[in-house]
């Protein structure tokens, strides 16, 4: 069967079985609990952590600084026409909270995160790895893929901060040198513009994020086939899903956002 | 405790189909308790799925398989994760965690699945490790062993847990005559030592003879002899004897080499 049927139900098929990969590995992490064990190694847990999060602050911080650099430039020597670049800090600073700190940071993640996730557990999967960790009971959702999804769900937002502070950074050191705005003014008039509804929804989207890229990457992992060259494949194809549904995801909240919020 | 079933396990009329592909027909077996099965058959006749079908990691698109009279088909995931644990897997290629040591190898379903002390862990994982003959390779990682040492590593991961099923994926499959015979004796010794019920899947007739103590045929998806080692010598079934003694001319594979 061929044409856009056929492609819909492909992705049907995928998004179920990514859904039920989420309910599965929390079934098999309760489970646990109520057995009064830990749902996972907390050294597996914490290695993912360091990996997700602390390994990817330099790479995080580097971009989002240049980033916000540019984007302050740029838009302050437009604004610089109608006498305006008053307004670049609160310009960066909406941009980066709401939609640029969450976007960024998790297309950087999703291409060095996810695509190390999907490689890792495609590796285990071709060499039986999972298969034996499955036939021994342990159970390996809950020991591989647990671990994974909530280390880059619980750092992403993390990531997302260091992201909007450095931008910032970026922005206050251009518009000081090239606009004349002084450090302390250009803090005053970010905070000012800033509103608690921004935030909360940039938060709520880093969160989002981190759980479309952890379960994107594992399931993409998981279901390997074909050695080597499926490897690859499905970590290229795990990059380029979870950017393009983190886009789509962003795009969707915002136009709920303005559609709930009028803003 | 209860005094173990006297069939350990059983399946009946398994079918399995990879899309298209029918890989078993109608698979009827049944394995006593502490015996060692034998399955014999041609690469790629779907002996390995058997073991897979067993352990519930593949579900028959008809048939049941029973497991000390629990129907494994009907397990769910977290049910089947329990019976597993009574499962000891061998794996062909071993199927070692590569990023941890043998030790850690071993130690990880005890680690993961029972509350013993580390004390208590490291005594098994040596024990088990002595049981095999490789009390040396303790801190090793798997990259640093060979093919025949991974093997016997994955033989002693298999029992850590000492189950009451111990299914190989053909365990001397590309090993020298003498690491194969080691394994053989190996199979042997844990199935008497422990007191479990093996399932082997070879196609290697020697090892096959030696370990059995019954022994079945698979072909094209079906069981088409089940008997002791000694019946199996005797058979007259032209698949069967063609097998066993590895003939070109037969039933088997039509295209003889010219």
């Amino acid at each position: 069967m061929f044409g856009p049927w056929s492609s819909v139900r492909t992705s049907l098929q995928h998004l179920s079985s990514v859904v039920w990969l989420l309910v599965d590995t929390m079934r098999e992490m309760v489970d646990r609990v109520v057995r009064g064990r830990l749902p996972f190694r907390l050294s597996i847990f914490f290695e993912q952590t360091d990996r997700t999060g602390v390994d990817s602050v330099g790479l995080v911080s580097l971009v989002s600084f240049f980033i916000g650099l540019t984007m302050a430039l740029l838009t302050g020597y437009q604004l610089q026409t109608f006498g305006q670049e008053q307004m670049v800090p609160g310009l960066v600073a909406i941009s980066f909270t709401r939609e640029l700190g969450p976007l960024m940071t998790g297309i950087m993640v999703a291409a060095r995160i996810g695509a190390a996730y999907t490689a890792e557990l495609g590796t285990m999967v071709v060499s039986e790895e999972v298969e034996a960790i499955e036939a021994m009971g342990l159970g390996p959702l809950r020991f591989l893929v647990g671990p994974r999804i909530l280390a880059v769900f619980l750092l992403l937002p993390c990531l997302v901060v260091v992201s909007n502070f450095t931008a910032m950074g970026g922005a206050a050191l251009i518009s000081r040198w090239a606009f004349d705005i002084p450090l302390r003014r250009f803090l005053d008039a970010a905070l000012e513009s800033m509103l608690i509804r921004d935030i909360v929804a940039g938060t709520v989207k880093s969160f989002l994020f981190g759980l479309i890229i952890g379960l994107v990457a594992c399931y993409k992992g998981l279901s390997v086939r074909g050695g080597a060259a499926g490897v690859g494949a499905a970590t290229t194809s795990s990059v380029v899903t979870a950017i393009t549904i983190v886009i789509a995801f962003d795009t969707l909240s915002n136009i709920v956002l303005v559609a709930l919020f009028d803003t | 405790m209860n005094e173990s079933p006297k069939t350990s396990v059983e399946m009946r009329d398994v079918c399995l189909a990879f899309d298209e592909k029918e890989v078993l027909t109608g698979v009827s077996l049944t394995v006593p308790t502490l015996s060692r099965l034998v399955v014999l058959g041609q690469s790629g006749s779907g002996k390995s799925t058997l073991l897979r079908l067993i352990l519930g990691l593949l579900k028959p698109t008809r048939g049941e398989i029973t497991f000390n009279g629990l129907k494994v088909t009907r397990m769910g995931r977290l049910r089947l994760n329990r019976m597993r644990r009574k499962i000891g897997m061998v794996y062909q290629y071993s199927a070692l965690i590569s990023s941890l040591s043998v030790r850690d190898n071993l130690a990880l379903p005890l680690e993961e699945l029972t509350t013993k002390s580390r004390e208590e862990i490291d005594h098994l994982v040596d024990e088990k490790l002595k049981l095999v003959g490789m009390a040396d390779a303790r801190d090793k990682m798997p990259a640093e062993l060979s093919g025949g040492m991974r093997k016997r590593i994955g033989l002693a991961r298999g029992i850590i847990m000492d189950p009451e099923l111990i299914l190989y994926d053909e365990p001397t499959a590309g090993l020298d005559p003498v690491i194969s015979a080691v394994i053989d004796e190996l199979i042997i010794s844990l199935s008497e030592k422990i007191g479990a019920t093996s399932i082997i899947v070879t196609h290697e007739m020697g090892s096959a003879f030696k370990v059995a103590t019954h022994m079945a045929m698979l072909y094209k998806g079906k069981i088409i002899a089940s008997d002791s080692p000694e019946a199996f010598k005797a058979s007259t079934d032209p698949v069967v004897a063609q097998f066993i003694a590895g003939d070109t001319q037969g039933p088997i594979l039509n295209a003889t080499p010219s």
